[in-house]
């Protein structure tokens, strides 16, 4: 066994450590010298807690796998995982993949007491009247009147953005963000017909109201509307 | 095979009952053979602002039980002949009847009348669910007031899921006085911009309603009240005449918006 290429390689980053694991062996022998390295190499380690990032190659890790792992390395070391990282997918994965970046557009009114939920991005052609509420894991964008609730990012997504031909909404969420319209709103009468978009503003972690315009700015993935 | 057209609100008081009774006699000035169908059962009073209360034997539970034929629970109009009223049950309530039923009812009454104008309670709960049933076309009320534009939304947007139903169209009634002299029509606007739907007419708010309800006699009896002539041309609307909105004031401008919201060419 000793003269073999090791199963498991650590690498040294200035942000941590890099665990490479062998995607070929079996996942048992592949645990069994996971165990044995991390048992060998013993570093007498002051500080914080290093963060480690796992390469598992062509190696599917199912859930439980990856909790093993997690719980193998914070038990053994000073050390936690802090990501994984393999080249492939399940089946279920990618579809929720595919469907987080999938713009699905409707033609509709939704009305008080209506919801509308997608996955992905949604493109409403219609207003979202008050007491209506627009969900999407992705970006939302209203071609009328969002008068309602919109919900972006529903999946904590903070790149998630809500743009609206007419912005006079009931409340805004992106993410976990939440805000409300102003209680004494002094609207419509500024005859600003620009088309209006919200984005979470990362510095303050508030939702924040612009130009459309400023969109092609700060947010890249937009462009993958075009 | 006649017409029903189901008046609904959502919200309560806003004036389903008084427009229902209003277009009925409207349409059978018109000559055409009308029935009224009070759903409001437990709190009818389709009966009293037609002035027939002291006509009622049976009623519309007693029909759809089968204690009555349906011909001896109609009850004749005094004024015109071609209009009849199925009253609803005082002291049941909703659960009374089913949609099936009272699907069955409206089908047999379309057989004999050229429109059947149905009162529905408010709220969206069975009450609605039974006057829409036998429905074929909505007429949605409401007051310039933001609470029943809410409401009123909430049921087009259950009128529209509907596939029985054409799409409803829009009465707004209690319109103030003061509303038009400002020449402030954004209310209508904003209304209309938000409901979206077809607008048949505006109803102004008149002392005269009130005292003509009393008298158990509709408005639109009386020629001279505006709204009775509000009435009048919703009612020719329903007959699909296009009638541009009346001059509420002498204001221009006002004309012209409202006939590009009413979609006239
Ligand atoms: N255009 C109007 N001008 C003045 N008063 C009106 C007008 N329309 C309705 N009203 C009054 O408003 C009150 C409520 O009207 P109505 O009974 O028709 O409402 P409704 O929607 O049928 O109520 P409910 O939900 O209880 O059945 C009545 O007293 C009626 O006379
Ligand atoms: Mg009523």
């Amino acid at each position: 066994m000793s003269n073999m290429q090791p199963l498991v390689t650590i690498r040294g980053r200035k942000d941590g450590l890099v665990l490479s694991l062998n995607d070929k062996c079996s996942y048992d022998s592949l645990i069994l010298e996971l165990k044995e390295k991390l048992l060998v190499d013993t570093r007498d380690h002051e500080g914080p807690l290093i963060p480690v990032r796992v390469e598992a190659g062509f190696r599917y890790l199912t859930k439980e796998q990856k909790d093993e792992i997690t719980d193998i390395i914070r038990s053994k070391k000073k050390l936690y995982v802090d990501e994984f990282n393999s080249h492939v997918l399940s089946k279920e994965e990618c579809e929720n993949l595919l469907k987080q970046t999938q713009l699905t557009s409707k033609t509709t009114i939704v009305r008080s007491g209506q919801v509308l939920e997608i996955e992905g991005d949604l493109l409403l052609i219609g207003d979202v009247n008050p007491g209506a509420r627009v969900i999407a894991t992705g970006s939302i964008y209203v071609m009328g009147s969002l008068r309602g609730i919109a919900h972006a990012g529903k999946n904590g997504n903070h790149d998630a953005v809500i743009a609206a031909s007419l912005m006079k909404p009931t409340q805004l969420r992106i993410g976990e963000v939440i805000s409300r319209s102003p209680d004494n709103s002094n609207d419509s009468k500024n005859g600003q017909n620009t088309m209006e978009c919200a984005f979470v503003d990362p510095t303050v972690k508030q939702i924040a109201i612009d130009r459309i315009q400023s969109l092609f700015k700060r947010n890249k993935q937009l462009a993958r509307l075009t | 095979m006649g017409e029903a057209i189901v008046i609904t609100s959502g919200k309560g008081g806003v004036g389903k009952t008084t427009t229902s009774a209003n277009i009925g006699t409207v349409l059978a000035l018109q000559g055409k053979k009308v029935c009224l169908v009070d759903t409001d059962i437990g709190l009818r009073n389709l009966d009293v602002v037609m002035g027939l209360e002291n006509r009622i034997i049976y009623d519309l539970v007693d029909v759809a039980d089968g204690r009555c034929k349906l011909n001896q629970a109609l009850i004749k109009d005094k004024r015109f002949d071609c209009l009849t009223l199925l009253p609803a049950a005082q002291t049941r309530d909703k659960s009374a009847i089913t949609p099936e039923q009272m699907k069955k009812i409206i089908d047999d009454l379309k057989r004999e009348y050229d429109y059947i104008i149905i009162d529905c309670p408010a709220g969206i709960e069975q009450g609605y669910k039974n006057a829409v049933a036998g429905a074929d076309k909505a007429i949605v009320v409401t007051t310039p007031e933001i609470s029943s534009v809410r409401d009123a939304d909430r049921i087009i947007g259950l009128l529209e899921q509907d596939e029985n139903l054409s799409s409803p169209r829009l009465i707004i009634n209690r319109i103030r006085n003061h509303m038009m002299k400002n020449g402030d029509m954004l209310e209508i606007d904003e209304i209309m911009n938000v409901l979206a739907i077809d607008l048949l007419g505006i109803v102004m708010d008149d002392e005269a309603v009130i005292s003509a309800t009393n008298k158990g006699e509709p408005i639109a009896l009386n020629p001279s009240s505006k709204a009775s002539i509000a009435y009048r041309n919703i009612g020719r609307r329903i007959l699909g005449e296009s009638v541009p909105l009346m001059a509420l004031d002498d204001k221009p401008g006002f004309f012209q918006r409202v006939k590009k919201l009413l979609g006239m060419r």
